[in-house]
This record gives C-alpha cells, sequence and structure tokens, in this order.
C-alpha cells in the first residue's frame, strides 16, 4: 500500500518556511518597476562580465592604428579610441573590473565593519569608546580624499585602489551594526542564549550579525553605486587601473583630451558607469522600501 | 541655578574641543602612517638620485628620521601645530603657503555650487514632499537618483563639450581667459571678489562664465542629496500635529508649508548642509581637475600624480580638519538654535 506520508523532519520545514518567504519576498519586489530594472541592470552586468569574449566583436587590447578615432558605426559600434581599439569591446571586458573592485570591496569592508560594530555595541565600555572613536576619525575625513591618500601611499593599480576604497568603506557598516547589536544587546532571546551558556563569539557570529543582516544588504548595495564611482573617480585622476586595462574611470581620462572632436571616446565609458550605478541605486531603493520599512522616506 | 548652568555648559564645551582635538589627532595619525608606508624614499626626493652620500646623511639627519616612530609622530604633530606641513618636492615652497594660495579657489567655487545646490534642493524637496507620491515627487526623484549615479567628472567633460565647445554659451577650462589674466591685483585670492573690488566689470563677467558651468555641476552634485533630506524632514513634519492644527484654522497651504512645516525642518536642514558642503570640498577634486581649476583638488591631484606626499598629506589635512570643524559646528548650532536638545 501507500506508504502513509511522513512528516518532514524540523530541517526540512525550515527550508520550506524559507523558501515561501523569499517566494513572499519576490512578490512584494516585483511590485516595484524601478526596482526590477535595478535588478535587471545588476544581472545583465554579471551576465556581460562572464560573456564577454562571446560577446566582443574585437580584441580589447590588439591596437589597429590605422582605425583609430574612428566614430560609432558599422564596423566600431560605439566607435574607437587613439590606439584603433573597439570601445564597446573594452566597455564589455571593463565590466569583469569593475565587478572584481566591487566585490573585493564589498567583501571585505562589510565583515570588517559588521566584526568591529558588533563587539563595539556588544561588549561596551573602553572597547566601545575606542573603535566609536577610530570609527568616527575615518568618516570624518571625505571618502575620495581618504581613498586618494592611501593610493598615493599604496601606489597606483586595480587591487591597490580596492585596498583603498575598503579602508574607507568599513565606518558606516561599524556604525549600523553597533547600533542594530545596542538595540538587540539586551533582548530576551540573548539572555536565554547566553544562559545556554555559549560563548561571546558564538553570541556576535551566530545570533547578533544575521540579525544585522538585513540593513548591511541594503546599505551594501547602496555602497556598490558609490563603489563603482569612486573607483572610476581614482582611475580618472590616474590613480586606479592603469592602461592598457580598459577601466571605464581609465577609459574617460585617455578620451578627455580628444572630448571636443572625438566626444565617443570619454562618452561611452560614463555611461556604462552611470548605468551600473544607477542600477544599483534603484536596487538599493527598492530593498530598502522591503527590508527597511522605517527608512521608507528618507 | 545659574552657576550650574554654567558649569554644564563649561564641562560641555571642554568635551566639545577634546573630542575635536582627538578627532584631529586621528587624522594625523592617519595621514602619517600613510606617508611612513609609502615606498618613495623622501631623502631621495630631495636630494635626488646622483646626491653624494654625505648630502644624504645630511638631509636624512635633518628630516629626523634617525629618530624613533613615536618621536618622529611627535615631531610631525608640533610641527603641524606650528603650522608647518613640509616643504612640497614639487613646487619647491613649504606646504601650508600652497595651500593657502590655492584654497580661496576652491573656497570660492565650492561656496557658490552650495548655494545653488541649497536653493534648488530645498525648493525641490519642498516640492516632493507637499506632491508627495505625485508626479512632482517622482521627478525630483529622478533627478535625485541621476546625481547620485553620475560620475561628476564625466559629467562635466559633456558639459564643457555641449556648452562651451558646441553652444559657447560660457567660458572654457580657468578661471578667465588669457586675454583677461593678470589683470586684477590678487586681493582675497576669490576673482568675483577681487574684480568688483578692483571695478574691473568686464573681468567680472568673464570669471562669472568661467565659474557658471563648474559651480551648476557642484551645485547638482548637491542637489541630490539636499533635495532628498529636505524632502523626508518636511514629510515628517508635514505629518505632525500642529499642521493639522493650523489647517483646522483655515490658512492657506502655503502659508502651511513655508512659514510652519519649512520653519521647523530649518534646524535639520542646517546639518544636512553643512555635511553637503564637506561633500563638495570632495566633490571640488574631480571638478577641478577637469575644469584646470587653480584649487585645492587640483594641487592635491596634481601632487598624487608626482607622489608629492608632503603636499598630498597636507591637502588631505586641510579638507579632513575643514569636515570635522563644519560636523562640529552642526552640532554645536544645532544646539543653539533647538532648545529641546540638551
Amino acid at each position: 500500500m501507500n506508504k502513509a506520508k511522513e512528516l518532514d523532519t524540523p530541517l526540512q520545514s525550515l527550508g520550506q518556511a524559507r523558501r515561501a518567504q523569499l517566494l513572499k519576498f519576490w512578490h512584494r519586489f516585483k511590485r516595484n518597476k524601478l526596482g526590477l530594472l535595478g535588478l535587471g541592470i545588476s544581472i545583465t552586468l554579471v551576465l556581460l562580465a562572464i560573456f564577454a569574449p562571446l560577446l566582443a566583436t574585437h580584441d580589447p587590447y590588439e591596437p589597429a592604428l590605422y582605425e583609430r578615432l574612428t566614430a560609432p558605426g558599422a564596423e566600431f559600434w560605439l566607435g574607437s579610441d587613439e590606439l584603433g581599439r573597439d570601445i564597446y569591446t573594452r566597455i564589455l571586458y571593463g565590466t569583469r573590473l569593475t565587478l572584481f573592485i566591487v566585490l573585493l570591496v564589498i567583501l571585505t569592508s562589510a565583515p570588517i565593519g559588521l566584526l568591529i560594530g558588533a563587539s563595539s555595541g556588544f561588549f561596551g565600555g573602553w572597547v566601545d569608546k575606542v573603535l566609536m572613536r577610530i570609527t568616527d576619525i575615518f568618516l570624518s575625513i571625505p571618502k575620495l580624499m581618504l581613498a586618494l591618500a592611501f593610493v598615493a601611499a599604496l601606489g597606483p593599480g586595480i587591487v591597490n585602489a580596492a585596498i583603498a576604497i575598503t579602508l574607507t568603506a568599513w565606518p558606516p557598516y561599524a556604525r549600523l551594526a553597533r547600533a542594530e547589536t545596542l538595540a538587540i544587546r539586551k533582548s530576551d532571546y540573548i539572555s536565554a542564549i547566553r544562559l545556554a551558556g555559549a560563548s561571546r563569539f558564538r553570541i556576535i557570529f551566530r545570533h547578533i550579525v544575521p540579525m544585522c543582516m538585513s540593513s548591511v544588504i541594503v546599505r551594501m548595495t547602496f555602497d556598490m553605486a558609490g563603489i563603482i564611482l569612486i573607483a572610476a573617480g581614482l582611475g580618472f585622476i590616474g590613480l586606479g587601473a592603469q592602461p592598457p586595462l580598459p577601466e571605464w574611470g581609465a577609459m574617460i581620462s585617455v578620451g578627455r583630451k580628444f572630448i571636443f572632436d572625438q566626444w565617443w571616446v570619454a562618452a561611452m565609458p560614463g555611461i556604462a558607469i552611470f548605468v551600473v550605478s544607477l542600477g544599483f541605486n534603484l536596487l538599493g531603493d527598492a530593498l530598502r522600501d522591503l527590508l527597511d520599512p522605517h527608512l521608507r522616506n528618507r | 541655578m545659574d552657576v550650574r548652568k554654567f558649569i554644564d555648559w563649561i564641562k560641555h564645551t571642554l568635551l566639545w574641543l577634546g573630542t575635536v582635538g582627538i578627532t584631529l589627532l586621528g587624522l594625523a595619525t592617519i595621514t602619517f602612517f600613510i606617508s611612513r608606508i609609502v615606498p618613495i624614499d623622501p631623502v631621495l626626493s630631495i636630494v635626488g638620485e646622483k646626491a653624494p652620500p654625505e648630502v644624504y646623511d645630511r638631509v636624512f639627519l635633518e628630516l629626523g628620521l634617525d629618530q624613533p616612530l613615536y618621536q618622529q609622530f611627535f615631531n610631525y604633530v608640533l610641527g603641524i601645530l606650528r603650522g608647518d606641513f613640509g616643504t612640497s618636492f614639487v613646487t619647491n615652497r613649504p606646504v601650508l603657503e600652497d595651500l593657502i594660495s590655492f584654497f580661496p579657489a576652491t573656497f570660492e567655487l565650492a561656496t557658490l555650487g552650495l548655494i545653488i545646490g541649497v536653493i534648488t534642493g530645498v525648493s525641490a524637496g519642498v516640492v516632493a514632499a507637499v506632491w508627495h507620491d505625485k508626479w512632482p515627487d517622482h521627478i525630483v526623484r529622478i533627478v535625485g537618483l541621476i546625481g547620485y549615479s553620475i560620475p561628476i567628472f564625466w559629467l562635466a567633460l559633456i558639459a564643457l563639450l555641449i556648452f562651451y565647445a558646441k553652444l559657447d554659451w560660457v567660458g572654457g577650462p580657468g578661471q578667465l581667459d588669457i586675454s583677461y589674466e593678470d589683470i586684477v591685483e590678487p586681493v582675497t585670492g576669490m576673482i568675483l571678489i577681487d574684480s568688483l573690488l578692483a571695478g574691473e566689470t568686464e573681468v567680472f563677467y568673464n570669471a562669472l562664465s568661467h565659474i557658471a558651468l563648474p559651480s551648476i555641476l557642484l551645485g547638482y552634485y548637491s542637489l541630490a542629496y539636499i533635495s532628498r533630506m529636505t524632502r523626508s524632514v518636511m514629510l515628517e513634519q508635514l505629518s505632525q500635529e500642529y499642521i493639522l492644527t493650523a489647517r483646522v484654522k483655515g490658512l492657506s497651504e502655503w502659508r502651511i508649508v513655508i512659514f510652519h512645516a519649512l520653519r521647523n525642518a530649518a534646524i535639520p536642514l542646517v546639518t544636512i548642509i553643512a555635511l553637503s558642503y564637506g561633500g563638495l570640498l570632495e566633490g571640488s577634486v574631480l571638478i577641478e581637475t577637469v575644469f584646470a581649476w587653480p584649487g585645492l583638488g587640483n594641487y592635491i591631484a596634481s601632487s598624487l600624480l608626482s607622489a608629492d606626499m608632503n603636499a598630498v598629506m597636507g591637502g588631505t589635512l586641510l579638507v579632513g580638519a575643514v569636515f570635522v570643524m563644519l560636523n562640529m559646528l552642526t552640532e554645536l548650532l544645532y544646539k543653539i538654535l533647538d532648545p529641546r536638545a540638551v
């Protein structure tokens, strides 16, 4: 006979509950058209980065001096640059550099900030005072200035630029995590976990940090837009990615010399930066509306 | 009672000064350590590659590089307090002198940008709040989002292309046309004010045509932030009960918005505006590079490229210090303006 349907194990039901939650979240997210546009741009960025070699029409590095500074047309969709390289292909390959910098910065700065903030809020006392003072000092300098100073010390280059941006990007996460930690530190469930004998690190990592995640994700999405702009700014000044790398900011910097006659050299990469940055901002707006309803009007 | 209040006030002021001091000291610590980890030999950049060893050693000792690190840091902070930021390797002048000569141009540009940003940003924010979730709100939101997302140096290049090269509506890069240079004696270092002081109206109009584009761009840069924050502050005020009271009293809508809501929103707006001024100093680094504006941002960017560390760190310290002071002053202003804050 048919085997009676067994009850799900607790882990299975937990998984089902999560899937249901996610589905509900998606249904609410779907209603925000601009948010969908942002999500679409972000996904497209990732796809373009993965399939860049398939979609490219030329070699991103090979100069073709007879075809330098060609206007956009059938051969060069977005024109060619001062060495005759196809700008469309270079922008396409540039998505990889952009994603590389953004992910490197986000994946290092957010955990650092979270750890500092959560410890600060959880331990309190002088630990809190010292950590928060350091955070405030970093927050007190405009981000781009500080990143410039760090890059000046580390030397130009794409990894150094990412490190420099990381060093300026963690403080907001620390502030955020501290505020959230202070709010939940005294709650009953933390006391219960402590009574159960959990260590301080376990409490911070397993029970406090996950509670900060939704605000952190919102913050991260907005940050991605900012990181792209700062990285491009560094590239533009000449301290980020170095030629011949097809980094968008550096491409604008080169195109600057031809801006009055061959405008496309500088204009095209700028449009790419703008679209991607706008995409992350739209996505961030939508996520904030869903995850952080009390911030809705900010 | 009054004595106690006075003591409280002294206590607060001292605490405030202490916080400012610690923050500035922290700032100096960061710049000190950055300039120590640079792979550039400061002695070599002064004496050059071919200097004989005696000269090298002498400069090495003069710079105090033989002393322990904490001693060097102590000297560094003492030097800053005396106004000694070291010598720029490029201009061969004390960094402080350079900073003082470049600051007015940036100040002029950023202030004009802020004025434009505040006027347009606050009005846009008020409009967005009054027509909440209607089309004016959406337009303001989209204009702001674009401002948040657009690389400002790129926008500057495109604006130069359109409004200078194609339409010829504004002056090009730099503060003045070449034919107008060196007519006006610098007094304040701010070209608009100097030309007016000298009574040279032609120079003034030329300067105005040059500053228009960069200041409007900086204004747009801060508009994004100011309009968003104004909107949120105004929305909060408009939902308060005193607004309902005013409506019940039969006041006209614009009177309620301007004289009641906006007046109460003014206090948080002060903080927002001060913060965006700091952001403008940052934006000026990129804008000045594009417009060849002879200001602090351009100075810092070109020093960076020639690895002139004293100049870079001096500039960073100055911008950071201005930023810290702005923050602290708004906090103080907040306490004065808002009687509820203690």
